[in-house]
């Protein structure tokens, strides 16, 4: 009885507290806790430890290239159910409502300070980023667009690897993004992969890793096999900085760690370096 | 040709003990091997072996890897499980391939890619990654034969070729039943599940544009015949590399990037 009252008296003085309370953000890398605000403001980047928290597709877009120069290609693309997988339509149905996008990845041509580019960002929130028929036909196209055109190509990568519910047919998409960005390579065109998190399993193992210049998001994770995996094989604990770009970056893996601030004057400076200059106004 | 199996049944049956293995099959199958060893940045692993031989006298390059026979080949092999130097052998022998003009065979019989430390930090991911761009584009012929498990992405890096063909009973798959459902329900149990509804059969490889030819198995699977199994995949070799090396190079490049290019599933 008396744990009861407890409880009420609890329950009232933490109603009465959250009132007053700001919302805040946890971060998933420090554990520390900042007001939401602060964290929105900076764009989802941890006031604390610098942990670049995850973007949508557009709100990277937004802060990436120059107002009002993004097109969009193939944005009415849509999965398919080529395994028959149970409720696989269902939870693209249910996920295109409730995210606002098509599938996991947008690609278009834009400009950035200038440059014109094409333009590829995957979205988390949709299954994960993980790439089936859609993300790989629409990277492969935004490839052979830019290969056609002569453009440079900046892709922002985040995905948990393969699209389970496409199985072999989501593995096949490795080969098919991975030959896009080899002859768009062979055609001398420039590739900036910039990795967000997560960029791990198939598409690491494919177009991600294949940038003539590799750029990371601090503290993000990158990787091929999941943590969950290694430790389950290997038996212990993996140090906490596994896996993390710093790591991949002192592995040799990525050739530059750069701060969501900068991203845009830096991937502005290695287009223009690489000869694409500002159209004439 | 056996009567039709489950997905599950044919999984029992590629790890049945005593299924042949591609060391069962070199001697069997080519003439002169010798065996090349290391990726010249780190070692030598020895879950892909590389090599050149002859195939009805003409040299070809073979990369395959390689499942151990007993418990002692399966430590040194490492349960046919690469690790990143062993997909960077295979891209420095393929390159030699296409600089002397030998067509490639590679043999795909694996797990998966390793997942542990050593490999991340050696960078499984871009490893894989490279040897599925450049294998696109290699200027020689390249055909590529499932003996087993054809595991995920480290099957895929000896998996880009002109043509795929899977033993009778050999599967092929994004990831092992076991992890996929694991991943999907957390529930590692359920595997025979899985296996049923991911669609791994040498079949549906060919019904999904995987797959181009399925190659006979004796009655009860390739270990109940070895000389029959291996004589099956000789004739299959016989036929198909010399239609490879007879066709215009430039051609056969579109057709390899094609062939890759037309597989998914989608609505616009």
């Amino acid at each position: 009885m008396f744990e009861d009252f407890f409880n009420v008296v609890k329950k009232r003085f933490n109603d009465g507290e959250e009132e007053y309370k700001p919302p805040m953000f946890k971060c998933p890398r420090c554990q520390g806790t900042s007001p939401l605000s602060k964290y929105e403001e900076l764009h989802r980047v941890c006031p604390k430890c610098n942990y670049h928290g995850r973007l949508s597709s557009t709100e990277r877009i937004a802060i990436t290239v120059d107002k009002e120069s993004f097109r969009e290609f193939n944005g009415n693309m849509r999965g398919a159910d080529p395994l028959d997988f149970p409720e696989y339509k269902e939870k693209q149905a249910e996920l295109r409502g409730s995210t606002g996008l098509s599938e996991a990845v947008i690609t278009g041509t834009a400009t950035i300070k200038g440059s014109p580019v094409v333009i590829g960002v995957m979205d988390s929130r949709f299954m994960m980023g993980s790439m089936g028929s859609v993300v790989g036909e629409k990277i492969t196209r935004a490839f052979e667009y830019a290969t056609e055109h002569k453009l440079p190509v900046v892709m922002f990568t985040a995905s948990g690897g393969a699209r389970m519910q496409e199985g072999i047919v989501s593995l096949m998409q490795m080969a098919k993004t991975s030959g896009a960005v080899k002859l768009h390579s062979d055609a001398g065109g420039l590739y900036i992969a910039v990795m967000t998190d997560p960029t791990t399993g198939g598409v690491t193992a494919s177009f991600a890793s294949l940038g003539d210049i590799i750029i990371a998001e601090p503290k993000v994770l990158i990787g091929f096999a999941g943590r969950r995996v290694i430790e389950g094989t290997i038996k212990q604990r993996l140090p906490e900085d596994f896996q993390l770009a710093e790591f991949m970056y002192d592995k040799g893996f990525v050739d530059m760690i750069v701060e969501r601030r900068k991203l845009r004057s830096v991937i502005s400076h290695l287009l223009k370096l690489h000869g694409f200059d500002s159209k004439e106004a | 040709m056996d009567e039709k199996k489950t997905a599950w049944e044919r999984l029992q049956l590629i790890h049945t003990k005593g299924r042949p293995t591609i060391k069962d099959y070199i001697p069997q199958i080519f003439t002169d091997w010798y065996e090349m060893h290391g990726d010249r940045l780190f070692g030598d692993d020895r879950a892909i072996i590389g090599g050149i031989a002859r195939l009805d006298g003409e040299p070809v390059t073979i990369i395959a890897e390689v499942k151990g026979r007993d418990i002692n080949e399966n430590k040194t092999c490492n349960f046919a499980m690469p690790h990143p130097e062993g997909y960077r052998k295979a891209l420095r022998i393929a390159r030699q391939a296409e600089k002397f003009h030998r067509p490639i065979i590679c043999f795909i019989d694996t797990p998966g890619a390793f997942c542990g430390v050593a490999a991340e930090e050696r960078g499984q991911g871009e490893a894989i990654a490279k040897n599925i761009a450049e294998f696109m584009t290699l200027r020689t012929p390249i055909i590529s034969i499932v003996l087993g498990e054809g595991g995920s992405g480290g099957a895929l890096a000896l998996g880009v070729c002109d043509e795929l063909a899977m033993l009778e009973n050999a599967e092929y798959s994004v990831l092992s039943p076991r992890g996929f459902a694991s991943i999907l329900w957390k529930d590692a149990s359920r595997e025979q599940e899985a296996s049923e509804l991911m669609k791994i059969t040498a079949e549906d490889m060919v019904r999904l544009g995987v797959a181009e030819a399925i190659i006979e198995e004796p009655l009860g699977g390739a270990h109940n015949d070895l000389d029959k199994i291996s004589e099956n995949i000789h004739e299959y070799l016989s036929q198909k590399i010399p239609e490879k090396c007879k066709k215009d190079i430039d051609v056969l490049l579109k057709e390899r990037y094609t062939k890759f290019r037309k597989i998914g599933a989608f609505s616009e």
